[in-house]
């Protein structure tokens, strides 16, 4: 009776949702299988919210293991079957979106914000030691008004020295 | 009845924040006491209706009464009374319940503890408090109220998606909201310090205490929903870059920018203008995070357009407040007085530092969360950016912060020593240097990013260490003075050592997770054995068992290591009757910070089972660094400076100001 009851459970299991990779997608050549592990790490499964196909256990992203894994056992190389991917299913399928115009402003956003932060940040504390500078820093800058420079040259032609 | 009860009592918590959305302000314009007197009391009331109107929600779920809508699509009778309850905010219409629920409590907590603040800031801040919650109030009401009634009601509910139903769900939603709608506090004294034109280094001592709270509460929640994920998903992944959960990164990496520029502005008087708009910014994040979950934009941008009228509300409040926040700092920061002046290398440079890199860690996740809508809406171009994006892109941003971190609180306000403070942390470069090459040693060949990524990690807790002795004088003075000096320390040091030291733990288990990590993928019949990094996992056999609403298969494992048992694993496989949905229950057996994961797949017909097994190297660090950050905000917040309602220190006498 116990043992009815498990073999009609683990049937009734059989149709239920299966996990990530299975062990019968699994490639003989370790090797490839890495290949094909880190390939699929970078794909999408299309009909998931934001999973790779490694991930998901629907059976697109099945069905898109075993692509892979019989076009890296055909001999493909990693690009080709990126390619052969994106060629069916768009660039929708890649987790990692290719550089172009299209993604210019995504991949260039974190260098451009930081870069333009930090020169802001020069820019703004170079204006406010200007706005406030020591007096050292007025003289070594020479920053005078032309009235303060005017009265400065009289003063130094007056006493008869050499102009600075 | 009840649910009745609870809907007017939302509709009477909506009057009430209307009242206190404009009687108070217009207090302080007229300078009229009695009506600047109003936001407490009305701040209390509007939590006490909220409250009741939850407690209505929560009670239709515990009795499953499935004339409400609400419980018959998510609940279930035969569910476990914990889940019943969970299940409150285990959907839309209930979690947006709970969400003003939390904000209406803030705004009571600040009626209740805000009575050592100015009587105008008070007034002002309660005020724009409430004009967030009178927008939630009616967003619910309009668009998604729990508390609709079916005409015939079912005799049995739909139950609530089994994912759900794990005591994750009873911990990580309540702690995240109280992250996210904390920072609304930071973000009404924003606003508040903007009508008024002032700020001063006391707004900064009342909002940090608030800030920090919402920080800890947001890291704690962020943390229990990555290990949430990685017992109850089956595959053992911590953090994927998913859309959810960079909405909540975002607020953690503005509020801990926050939090950081706040020091600076309490301390030395400066960045004001900054810390203003960084308060404005979180919470900002927050309800952006809010409408990306909540309007369903991300599953497709169609889906958004299909049903539009609660995206397009919250897109409205998010709009409103958002731009007029923004209005209305272009407007009144310039007012804002500059403070104190400071060398680009000093304490404040550090900070400001910190602040670069966490606002562009960020933007980056900001904009790629975002680039694939914008992208598609305006050129119908659909692309993905996925975890090896952030990956990519964030990571680096956070290895040059985190070399950063262990120099800051060495260097002096005002004008540091950056070389004195090298020297200061050779030890912390010596230990980072033999963790790197003991790394090296023990894994030949292995991974090339680890013994670098160790080595950040060991420098950076070494480096927080280097921090406490030289507050101490470790080493140069007699330990018994050192002691003495120890005791005086303020808790806020230890508070910033020991989050420091945090990262070094969370940045340990990240690497022993993703780097060392093993797994084998195998088809199982009972009696057979698995070796697993050193382990042997042996296939025991399966029995089927009755949960309370849910079916499932039970397998069992002994784990052992050179013929030694371990201990018993006993992951399941659940098929819950109501939705005929299954979920997979990994189970773990800890080592150490180490772990062993082993969960089911499906059985085949000859009668074995796939199996997924995994050792995951040190792997519990990244959520125990992640408490004990917490921690270091805990001891920071209970420092006698920002305790909340703390009594003023009695004035220091002339002569004895004490150094900073």
């Amino acid at each position: 009776m116990r043992r009815l009851r498990l073999v009609l459970l683990a049937l009734a299991l059989l149709h239920a949702p299966a996990l990530a990779v299975q062990p019968d997608e699994v490639l003989p050549d370790p090797a490839l299988e890495a290949r094909a592990r880190a390939l699929s790490k970078e794909l999408r499964c299309m009909v998931c919210q934001n999973q790779s196909i490694d991930d998901s256990d629907a059976p697109l992203a099945r069905d898109l293991r075993v692509l892979v894994r019989e076009r890296l056992a055909a001999g493909d190389s990693d690009t080709q079957v990126v390619d052969f991917l994106v060629a069916r299913y768009g660039e929708f399928v890649l987790l990692n979106p290719r550089v172009g115009w299209h993604t210019a402003l995504l991949w260039l956003a974190p260098a451009a914000v930081l870069i333009g932060g930090a020169i802001g940040l020069v820019v703004l504390i170079r204006r406010r030691r200007g706005a406030n500078p020591t007096v050292a820093e007025q003289v070594a800058a020479r920053t005078l008004t032309p009235e303060e420079e005017a009265r400065l040259a009289r003063l130094l032609d007056e006493s008869g020295e050499p102009r600075p | 009845m009840i649910a009745e009860i609870g809907h007017y009592a939302l509709v009477l918590a909506l009057g009430i924040a209307l009242i206190q959305s404009v009687l108070p302000i217009w207090g302080v314009r007229t300078r009229d006491d009695a009506l600047m007197a109003v936001a407490g009391p009305a701040a209390l009331a509007q939590a006490l209706f909220v409250a009741v109107s939850f407690a209505a929600l929560t009670w239709c779920y515990v009795v499953s009464d499935f004339s409400v809508v609400n419980v018959f699509e998510n609940s279930h009778s035969a569910k476990p009374l914990v889940y019943r309850i969970t299940g409150v905010w285990g959907n839309h219409e209930g979690s947006m319940l709970l969400w003003v629920l939390i904000l209406a409590l803030f705004g009571a907590l600040v009626g209740l503890f805000g009575r050592n603040l100015p009587r105008t800031l008070r007034a002002n801040v309660l005020a724009a408090q409430s004009w967030i919650a009178a927008a939630f109030y009616l967003f619910i009401l309009v668009t998604s109220n729990p508390f609709l009634r079916i005409a015939e009601a079912p005799l049995e509910g739909r139950d609530l998606n089994p994912l759900l139903q794990d005591i994750g769900l009873a911990v990580h939603p309540p702690l995240l909201y109280l992250g996210y709608v904390g920072f609304s506090i930071s973000f009404s004294f924003a606003v508040a310090a903007l009508i008024d034109g002032r700020i001063d280094a006391a707004w900064a001592r009342w909002v940090r205490p608030w800030t920090l709270a919402a920080w800890m509460f947001l890291t704690l929640g962020i943390a229990m929903g990555s290990y949430w994920a990685y017992y109850e998903l089956g595959w053992g992944g911590w953090w994927f870059w998913d859309p959810v959960e960079n909405a909540s990164l975002m607020p953690w990496l503005a509020g801990t920018a926050l939090l950081h520029s706040a020091v600076v502005m309490e301390k030395r008087n400066a960045l004001k203008v900054w810390t203003v708009l960084l308060a404005i910014l979180t919470f900002s994040l927050s309800l952006l995070g809010t409408f990306l979950v909540r309007s369903g934009v991300l599953t497709s941008v169609h889906s958004f357009a299909t049903d539009p009228t609660r995206g397009v509300f919250i897109l409205m409040i998010l709009v409103l407040f958002i731009g007029g926040a923004l209005a209305l700092y272009a407007w009144r920061a310039p007012m804002l007085k500059q403070g104190g002046l400071f060398a680009p290398i000093s304490r404040e440079g550090a900070l400001v530092f910190n602040n670069l890199f966490l606002t562009t860690a960020c933007a980056t996740v900001f904009i790629g969360t975002l680039y694939p809508l914008a992208l598609e809406s305006l050129t119908a171009e659909k692309i993905s950016v996925g975890a090896p994006f952030f990956n990519l892109t964030f990571g680096p941003l956070f290895a040059i912060l985190l070399l950063a971190v262990p120099f800051g609180p060495l260097l002096a306000w005002k004008r540091g020593d950056l070389v004195g403070v090298a020297q200061r942390l050779l030890a912390a470069f010596a230990g980072a240097l033999v963790a790197a090459a003991a790394v090296v040693a023990a894994q030949g060949g292995g991974p090339v990013l680890a013994p670098f990524a160790i080595g950040l990690a060991v420098f950076v807790m070494i480096g927080a260490l280097v921090d406490l002795a030289e507050r101490t004088a470790l080493f140069r003075v007699p330990l018994a003075a050192a002691v003495a000096r120890a005791r005086g320390l303020p808790r806020a040091a230890y508070g910033t050592a020991v989050a420091h030291f945090s990262l070094g733990l969370v940045l340990l288990g990240i690497v022993g997770e993703t780097q060392w990590n093993t797994e084998r993928i195998v088809s199982l019949k009972p009696g057979a054995t698995v070796s697993l990094a050193g382990y042997e996992v042996a296939f025991d056999g399966m029995v089927p068992r009755q949960g309370p609403n849910y079916r499932e298969l039970a397998a069992r494992f002994t784990v052992r290591r050179d013929g030694v048992v371990l201990g018993e694993l006993a992951p399941s496989k659940r098929t819950f009757t109501a939705r005929g949905t299954s979920t997979s229950e990994a189970a773990l057996l800890t080592r150490g910070f180490s772990q062993v994961y082993v969960s089911l797949g499906d059985p085949n017909a000859d009668g074995s089972i796939a199996v997924r097994l995994y050792h995951k190297p040190l792997v519990l660090l990244i959520w125990i660094g992640s408490v004990v950050m917490v921690l270091g905000g805990a001891l920071s917040l209970s420092d006698r400076r920002l305790r909340v309602g703390a009594p003023k220190p009695a004035r220091p006498k002339a002569g004895l100001q004490p150094a900073e």
